[in-house]
């Protein structure tokens, strides 16, 4: 028995400028059901989610109903109050108003006084259906992210929602968080909302998932039944590509230690972490979100310190004072988060590439020449087969696998001997994904001992000679990925 | 977000590369627009096209020209200096009190060039130090730059008048006016020195690791400091670089008004934040250049001067730089949504 | 009801606390400083600072900042007065006339904010410079002395003689006062739209995403910064008698340190009305307490700054301690 059809779109396209994000989407979401939507970075999810909530309006000529009802105008108000609520990715809270005003939001809008008894009193009975108790009066931006994220959710409960998008709603949370967030999304739907689930992880989508729609350059792919489809076929679906197969690990213990670190620790963030990268070793580290590492990268790489525990490098000693000495000591750093903490959007890709080695570009009286920054752009350009127009052009307008590779070539032009590279291919498209895998194995035979941070099994296993295993703060496990299998590391994990 | 496939060949960057990186869009445009206002006023305005008037616009543009620079850099790195007018009239002040606590009456020129280096280097001193407790305070409490140097302008501004009961000093060794109002083949060694200054500032900014730091701190100070770049100590080094450049304002305006107070230049505080956009500066940081800003600057005064021959009054130039602002600003943001 | 721990972290409880160790030292200091009459003298000096500062502080709250309403405010009360000396005009015209100048003005910082998309604290110093500097050339700088007398006379709501004999009157500045204080509050805290330019105050782009009209509230934010400022500039010629047109220029910066030092935040969303009125009253009392002590005026620029910079750095520094998890980005390395 299936449910009836709460929202269908027919043949809805969205272009931005020459850019077509939607390309004749066809979809429908059932009264009540749990729905995921999975597709790769820059497939047109996020672009289906602002149409369908009436941010972005669709390009003339598609189709749209809601509750049977054929939709000619749209706007944020107008889908809300048709019973449609997003839970975006960054959450969209207002940060210094009250969890109360944040949830009951719309008792807001319009003019005239804004009736506070009624926001508090809305604001609690949502927080009692959703069986969460938090404090009403208290600013969001002194809550936790799982807490902020309830109040999301809270907000769209309380619009009389009848379908919730959750857009990456676990990106940031630990598990059991997650788990808890799974219940409430199983309450949801037995309470008759429905709820589109946006992830990529598919151990999530499989356990509450009743059906599974597959994105793929602003096209649908499919529906499919969630028992349908097993991760590898997912891949191949969103893709479009086979996974080419493992590398095979190698045994590195032999060679000499490039990196080293003793009961390393730092109140709050890892603990008593003792590792060690060898020359032209790949390592993998793979934990959770919020195990510590990150934390622990950003102490090897010198911008925060240990509280205690040794840092050694080639045999030596050290204690950075700052990321400079790190980089002089031979260490290179790529981050996670490559719009904030990694691209320098609107400056050139020349700019790009070369900040973190301008000083070795100076001549004897501290000046660096323009043809010098052109050159070493070129060079690494070719080197790492980045395909672009111009170097002086802003790195922006680079794809997200590009402007990665740039990145990536900031870091090689100092020619460390130990890489880190933290979640090296989020937001990457497959083919550069394979591409930067192939990268990293180059620069192993070279001999530059590399540290690969990853959640992506499939990552770890293409590129790691040896996956270490993080869990609150500690090194939880140490295991040859020739000696175990994706899932059974993942289980672990996860476990 | 679209992939850029079409793998040009490289030649044209090869060709245009180097002269568009001397003269990229924006600043060739601001020539011609600064080119067609000379023109234009040449031929509308008697008197315009003359020694006399050029003249007068190179005594003028300097003072107006180094403030706005101080402004400019911090702003490239994303900050602004609210407090440069009160360091520059600081170190006019404290040059005076050097060279009128001096016994110079009686003694010969090269003894009191001597005590004017010494006055100079005083208010060298002075001026990057105020600059660079600013910037450190900024790096230290990590509050807003707006916030920082509106409480530095007015600590400094407060002591320079406190010390000074708000009175204009004067007691400047008659060489120092003569030194700093003499002209090199008519041109005045004023504009000359701004000449230098802006020259080395550009070289800086666009060829030393330092000044390329100070573009991508203001475009983005995280990734910037993730990429190895110790940005407090740049933040520090621009404010102090800041403060220098109102020193180097500081001698001219010496030499202009042949004295110093707490309370001079100040209508030009806000002045130079337009100048500065008008420039090409970004408010927001990460972009600018000085060839734009010294465009921008003899744009400024060419209009001044031309409206001022016209018979116009100050205030009227005032509010037509304001227009010019906001007219440039709106262009640039339409041409960017057309983008 | 907010406990004491959330109350301490309120920049408004630790500026309440340090005007009160003020009052006590000053009291102490000179007996002339705790009179109902010193208070009120100190309340009617600053009354014309504070409506204006109720002004920017709503743009303030929007996310923006107007750098525009001391030059808005000499327009405003120029044109006014020019309406009633050279037309005669009743107040019943004068004053809408002159709020609605104000008004204009700030549509105008509005249009150049919401629809050229330059940032507000250029635009706003353009625009001041445009208004001041046109203001001038018409005026030729020349005040108008000869204001009507419903406007120059001084209008008192309150008169009585205290224990001591001095005489206090509570007169039309510091009623204007009270009522703009008490309006924004309204406004800010107990209307809709004042909670919607809390919320584009806090996060423009949810805001956008929630469907707020983002235009209709930037409109409002400055018009009403525009129109405070006009009561600001009405105000302030009825205590001097006459229409200056220079006479506000230059308090810019200052009641923005005011409205900076009562916790509003540059960066929109943060701050309230008490606050707003404490960094008022910190600065008025700072000034009255330097004149009555006899210390030099000229004093009073320092302690400001200094004020300035402890406040707005203690505050910072007191929110990164208790944010520590994400001290990455904060960390210094000099």
């Amino acid at each position: 028995m299936t449910a009836a059809v709460f929202l269908e779109l027919r043949n809805v396209f969205k272009t931005f400028g020459n850019f077509q994000a939607l390309r004749g989407i066809d979809w429908d979401v059932r009264e009540g059901e749990i729905h995921c939507l999975v597709g790769e970075n820059g497939c047109g999810k996020s672009t289906l989610i602002k149409a369908v909530s009436g941010v972005h309006a669709p390009d003339a000529g598609g189709e749209m109903r809601i509750a049977g009802q054929e939709i000619l105008s749209f706007d944020p108000m107008r889908a809300r109050a048709l019973g449609i609520q997003v839970v975006f990715q960054d959450l969209a809270l207002f940060p210094n108003l009250s969890v109360a005003e944040n949830i009951a939001f719309d008792a807001n809008l319009g003019r005239g006084f804004s009736p506070k008894a009624a926001i508090r009193r809305k604001a609690r009975e949502t927080l009692d259906r959703l069986g969460h108790d938090l404090p009403l009066d208290l600013p969001v931006d002194s809550l936790s992210i799982a807490e902020r994220q309830i109040v999301a959710i809270a907000r769209g409960l309380a619009g009389s929602a009848r379908l919730i998008f959750m857009d990456e709603p676990t990106a940031s949370l630990t598990r059991a968080e997650v788990r808890r967030l799974l219940d409430l999304v199983r309450k949801l739907s037995a309470a008759g909302i429905a709820v589109v689930f946006v992830s990529h992880r598919l151990d999530e989508v499989s356990a509450i998932a009743e059906r599974i729609t597959v994105m793929r350059d602003g096209r649908m792919v499919g529906t499919y039944p969630a028992y349908a489809l097993d991760q590898r076929t997912l891949i191949h679906l969103m893709t479009g590509i086979e996974i080419a197969s493992h590398h095979v690990a190698r045994d590195c213990t032999s060679r000499d230690v490039v990196l080293e670190t003793r009961h390393l620790s730092r109140r709050g963030e890892y603990d008593d972490v003792s590792l060690c990268l060898h020359e032209g070793e790949v390592l993998g580290l793979t934990g959770l979100l919020g195990a510590g590492r990150t934390e622990l990268a950003l102490s090897l790489f010198g911008m925060t310190k240990p509280d205690s525990g040794a840092l050694i490098v080639h045999g030596q000693e050290r204690r950075f004072r700052n990321n400079q000495d790190a980089l002089a000591a031979g260490l290179a750093y790529v981050s996670e988060d490559r719009l904030n903490l990694g691209i320098n959007a609107e400056q050139s890709i020349v700019d790009n590439l070369d900040i973190a080695v301008l000083p070795g570009l100076a001549n004897r009286f501290g000046l660096i020449s323009d043809a010098s920054r052109t050159q070493l752009a070129r060079d690494w350009v070719a080197r790492l087969n980045i395909k672009l127009s111009s170097v002086e052009d802003a790195i922006n307008t680079l794809s997200g696998g590009n402007q990665q590779r740039v990145i990536l070539a900031r870091w090689l032009a100092s020619h460390p001997k130990i890489l880190i590279l933290d979640s090296p291919t989020v937001g990457v498209d497959i083919k550069n994904k394979e591409g930067i895998y192939a990268l990293i194995r180059e620069l192993s035979d070279q001999g530059v001992g590399i540290l690969v941070i990853s959640d992506e099994m499939i990552e770890l296993f293409a590129t790691c000679d040896r996956i270490l295993h993080m869990r609150n703060g500690r090194i939880a496990g140490d295991y040859n990925p020739s000696l175990i299998t994706e899932q059974a590391l993942e289980e672990r994990i996860y476990a | 977000m679209s992939e850029n496939l079409t793998g040009r060949n490289v030649s044209m960057d090869d060709l245009l590369g180097p002269l568009r990186r001397v003269f990229p869009a924006r600043v060739s445009g601001q020539a011609l627009a600064t080119l067609a206002l000379a023109v234009g006023f040449s031929l509308v305005v008697p008197g315009f096209f003359s020694l006399g008037s050029m003249r007068s616009m190179m005594f003028q543009l300097p003072q107006l020209g180094l403030l706005a620079l101080a402004m400019a850099i911090p702003m490239m790195s994303g900050g602004l200096n609210l407090a440069i007018i009160a360091i520059a009239n600081a170190c006019g002040l404290a040059m005076v009190t050097v060279l009128a606590h001096l016994p110079l009456a009686g003694h010969g020129a090269g003894y009191v060039t001597l005590c004017i280096l010494l006055a100079l280097m005083t208010g060298m001193v002075l001026g990057t130090a105020l600059g660079g407790l600013t910037g450190w305070l900024i790096v230290r409490t990590r509050v807003h730059p707006i916030l920082v140097t509106l409480g530095v302008m007015s600590i400094v501004e407060g002591t320079s008048i406190w010390l000074t009961r708000g009175e204009v000093i004067s007691g400047l060794p008659s060489l120092y006016g003569q030194i700093g109002n003499a002209s090199l083949l008519q041109i005045p060694l004023a504009f000359l020195v701004f000449l230098v200054v802006a020259g080395v500032m550009h070289v800086v900014l666009q060829h030393t690791s330092f000044g390329i730091s100070i573009r991508m701190i203001g475009s983005n100070a995280l990734a910037t400091r993730y990429s190895a770049v110790n940005v407090d100590r740049v933040t520090i080094r621009i404010y102090a670089l800041s403060g220098f450049l109102c020193f180097c304002a500081a001698c001219l305006m010496l030499a202009r008004y042949n004295s110093a107070s707490a309370a001079y230049a100040k209508s030009y505080l806000l002045v130079t934040v337009l100048a500065a956009v008008l420039g090409g500066v970004d408010p927001n940081g990460g972009f600018g250049r000085v060839t734009g800003l010294v465009l921008a600057m003899v744009m400024l005064q060419l209009i001044a001067t031309g409206f001022n021959l016209l018979g116009f009054s100050d205030y009227l130039t005032l509010a037509i730089w304001g227009l010019v602002l906001i007219g440039v600003a709106c262009a640039q943001a339409l041409l960017k949504k057309r983008r | 009801m907010p406990d004491l721990s959330s109350l301490r972290n309120r920049p408004e409880f630790w500026l309440a606390c340090v005007i009160a160790i003020f009052i006590v030292a000053l009291s102490l200091a000179t007996p002339n400083f705790l009179s109902i009459s010193n208070f009120v003298d100190l309340t009617e000096s600053y009354a014309v600072q504070a409506i204006m500062a109720t002004g920017l502080f709503v743009v303030l709250i929007a996310g923006g900042i107007d750098i525009s309403f001391a030059a808005t405010a000499s327009v405003a009360q120029y044109v006014a007065a020019l309406l009633a000396t050279r037309f005669g005009l009743s107040p019943v015209l004068v004053i809408p006339a002159g709020l609605i100048v104000g008004t204009l003005l700030g549509f105008i910082n509005a249009t150049l904010v919401h629809y050229a998309r330059v940032n507000s604290i250029i635009i706003t110093i353009a625009t001041m410079n445009v208004y001041f500097a046109l203001l001038m050339y018409a005026t030729g700088g020349h005040s108008i002395y000869n204001l009507p007398e419903w406007w120059s006379d001084r209008i008192t709501f309150l008169q009585f003689e205290t224990a001591g004999g001095d005489l206090v009157r509570i007169t039309l500045p510091i009623i204007v006062m009270i009522a703009s204080l008490g309006l924004c509050w309204v406004l800010l805290n107990r209307s809709k739209t004042g909670r919607q330019l809390y919320a584009m105050g806090g996060n423009a782009e949810a805001a956008r995403r929630i469907g707020l009209n983002i235009s209709r509230l930037q409109f409002f934010a400055y018009g009403f910064a525009g129109f405070m400022a006009a009561l600001a500039g009405l105000v302030q010629a009825n205590r001097v008698g006459e229409a200056v047109p220079n006479a506000l220029y230059g308090t810019e910066l200052s009641v923005l340190s005011a409205a900076v030092l009562g916790g509003a935040s540059l960066l929109g969303g943060v701050g309230t009305i008490g606050g707003i009125t404490l960094g008022i009253l910190m600065l008025a009392i700072i000034q009255n307490g330097l004149n009555l002590l006899d210390i030099s005026p000229y004093c009073f620029e320092i302690i400001t700054g200094a004020i300035i910079l402890a406040s707005t750095s203690l505050t910072a520094l007191s929110v990164r301690s208790r944010t520590r998890s994400r001290l990455v980005e904060e960390a210094p390395n000099v």
